[in-house]
């Protein structure tokens, strides 16, 4: 094994086993914590694929902005953290089979993938990787509509929290 | 290649010989050295922040008419060390009902999330931990690492004062931080990069305080906001929450508390005379020794942090509406104004002369500026003309009560 493939498989037990700990623990904030966890551990893979754009936005997006703003709205809206009951109810058989049945489909079809067996291409050092994704974002030939696309929907949620909160 | 002209280079191939000469291999000599190479600099940073607690207790006397720290060594620059004993010896308190595990990691994030950023930053031309090609998003994600810690000490001391300090805190540093962005992106257009590096390599011929003054100012304020420090330092309002977040910690989690904020605000100096002052640069006298830059860098962060310190020591702490809307009716808006001028003015004067380029950014930076005071005393004016007439209905009221 390749010390590549080794920091890949801690990281991703890492990833798995914090996101077990999110829908296993009883308190709501420890949850909150171990999503905040798992997510890091995805940044980190980011960082292993040279991606290091997607890993530093991974962090500022997910763990800066949408983890504390979990945390607040779990502190802000309950009284009581930690949930008594049992955590299972009677579907839970059926909500682990449709999960297992999306890995199931998920990992097969990556698996049709001729890039599944082989080992990620290493990036030369100086490469502008950013640059790249720079102009594939504004360029008409890749993703520019899906861009924009995204733009306008983040916009109309903006106008909406404004139309909202604004005082009558 | 010698120490005095590349020292990290030479230090780096002198302990690879070394470890080589043991039998070790290439891939565990390399993984090694740069082992060694970040202990090293966690080590300096470190070491800097003890300097400025002594550095920090010595300005504030001289702000408030006092000496000082005078009596342990000379100038009471051992006095921090005694610091440091007294906080160790401390009794180590756990509040009851606290949750452990995030109440103890809590104080380590903190002061992580600063450490982390001494990553980026360039010392000098060829002393620097890493130059990341996203250098100025790399500081925006340590930033949320930063707040996270505090959210995490605040909750887990199981007291209300820890979690209101908390969530004042947080509220602070996720509003300021979108102006601190705009900001930042400012140097970035300019230079053309995100790399920390790659910014103060572009700062050959001006130094971009000079092309965006507004620029300087916002990312002034935003940073002392994100270091919850006064006037913006409702997260530690002595006489409605004692302390805020860190009320229940003790001795030396205290000291890793007390010891980030330090250290912070000396990196945003820092942060400051790399994105806007020329960084590590020094008219030209950097280019014969890497130290000069060193020097000149340290220097430069140092008069940044002696700016944040004046600040601080000398504003009152504002309220906590008046903190929201400042930023989001008044700073944000005005950042996304200068940047996109900044963006706009760069591109059309891209193929013109340095001076020309270097004078309209200037002029242009005067004139928001201008419109931006005109504007506020336009408000100011009408505001108290709403006020006058409010106070006229008030007195009259009364006496027409009496007929």
């Amino acid at each position: 094994m390749t010390p590549e493939q080794i920091v890949f498989l801690i990281v991703a037990a890492g990833v798995v086993g914090s996101a077990l700990m999110v829908v296993t623990t009883p308190r709501l904030i420890h949850a909150a914590l171990w999503l905040v966890a798992t997510l890091f551990g995805v940044a980190i893979l980011y960082a292993i694929l040279q991606a290091g754009f997607l890993a530093v936005v991974q962090v500022v997006v997910y763990i800066g902005a949408i983890a504390i703003l979990f945390i607040f709205a779990v502190m802000l809206t309950r009284r009581e953290m930690r949930d008594r009951g049992p955590q299972l109810n009677k579907t839970w058989w059926v909500a682990a089979l449709l999960g297992l049945l999306t890995f199931g489909g998920l990992a097969f079809i990556l698996s049709q993938w001729s890039g599944f067996s082989s080992l990620a291409v290493e990036i030369p050092d100086g490469t502008d990787t950013l640059g790249a994704l720079a102009t594939a974002l504004v360029s008409p030939q890749a993703y520019m509509l899906p861009f924009e696309v995204a733009s306008v929907l983040l916009l109309a949620a903006l106008v909406g929290a404004v139309y909202i909160a604004v005082k009558k | 290649m010698n120490f005095w002209s590349d020292p990290i280079n030479f230090l780096d191939d002198w302990l690879k010989g070394v470890f080589a000469g043991w039998g070790a291999d290439l891939l565990l000599a390399h993984i090694v050295t740069a082992a060694i190479g970040i202990i090293v600099l966690i080590l300096f940073a470190m070491l800097v922040a003890i300097f400025l607690v002594w550095v920090e207790r010595k300005v504030v006397a001289r702000f408030q008419d006092r000496v000082g720290p005078n009596r342990i060594g000379p100038f009471g620059l051992v006095q921090p060390f005694a610091d440091i004993i007294k906080l160790i010896i401390k009794e180590d308190i756990t509040p009851a009902g606290a949750d452990k595990f995030v109440y103890n990691l809590a104080p380590v994030l903190a002061l992580a999330s600063v450490i982390l950023l001494w990553a980026v930053v360039p010392l000098a031309a060829n002393i620097y931990g890493v130059d990341l090609n996203v250098g100025v998003m790399y500081l925006v994600a340590a930033g949320a690492l930063g707040a996270l810690a505090i959210i995490m000490a605040g909750w887990a001391s199981n007291n209300k004062y820890a979690l209101l300090g908390a969530f004042r805190m947080v509220a602070t540093m996720i509003s300021y931080e979108i102006p601190m962005v705009v900001a930042l992106l400012i140097p970035t257009v300019l230079a053309g990069t995100m790399s920390i590096q790659g910014i103060t390599l572009a700062q050959a011929d001006t130094w971009f305080f000079i092309l965006s003054p507004l620029g300087v100012l916002i990312f002034l304020i935003s940073a002392i906001a994100e270091l919850g420090r006064a006037p913006f330092d409702l997260n530690e309002a002595e006489s409605e929450i004692i302390a805020g977040f860190h009320i229940e910690y003790t001795g030396m989690k205290f000291g890793l508390f007390y010891a980030g904020e330090l250290l912070h605000a000396f990196t945003f100096g820092g942060f400051m005379a790399i994105m806007f002052f020329g960084g590590w640069r020094f008219f030209g006298l950097e280019q014969y020794s890497p130290f000069i830059g060193m020097i000149a860098f340290m220097g430069k962060a140092l008069f940044g942090y002696w700016v944040i310190m004046w600040i601080k020591y000398t504003m009152p702490r504002i309220r906590i509406d008046h903190l929201l809307a400042f930023n989001w009716k008044f700073l944000t808006p005005l950042a996304l104004v200068t940047l996109v001028a900044t963006a706009l003015l760069d591109k059309l004067l891209a193929g013109s002369a340095g001076w020309l380029h270097a004078l309209v950014l200037f002029l242009a930076n005067l004139f928001i500026g201008w419109v931006t005071v005109e504007i506020l005393r336009a408000t100011g004016r009408r505001r108290k003309v709403e006020e006058k007439d409010a106070e006229a209905v008030r007195t009259l009221a009364p006496s027409e009560g009496h007929h």
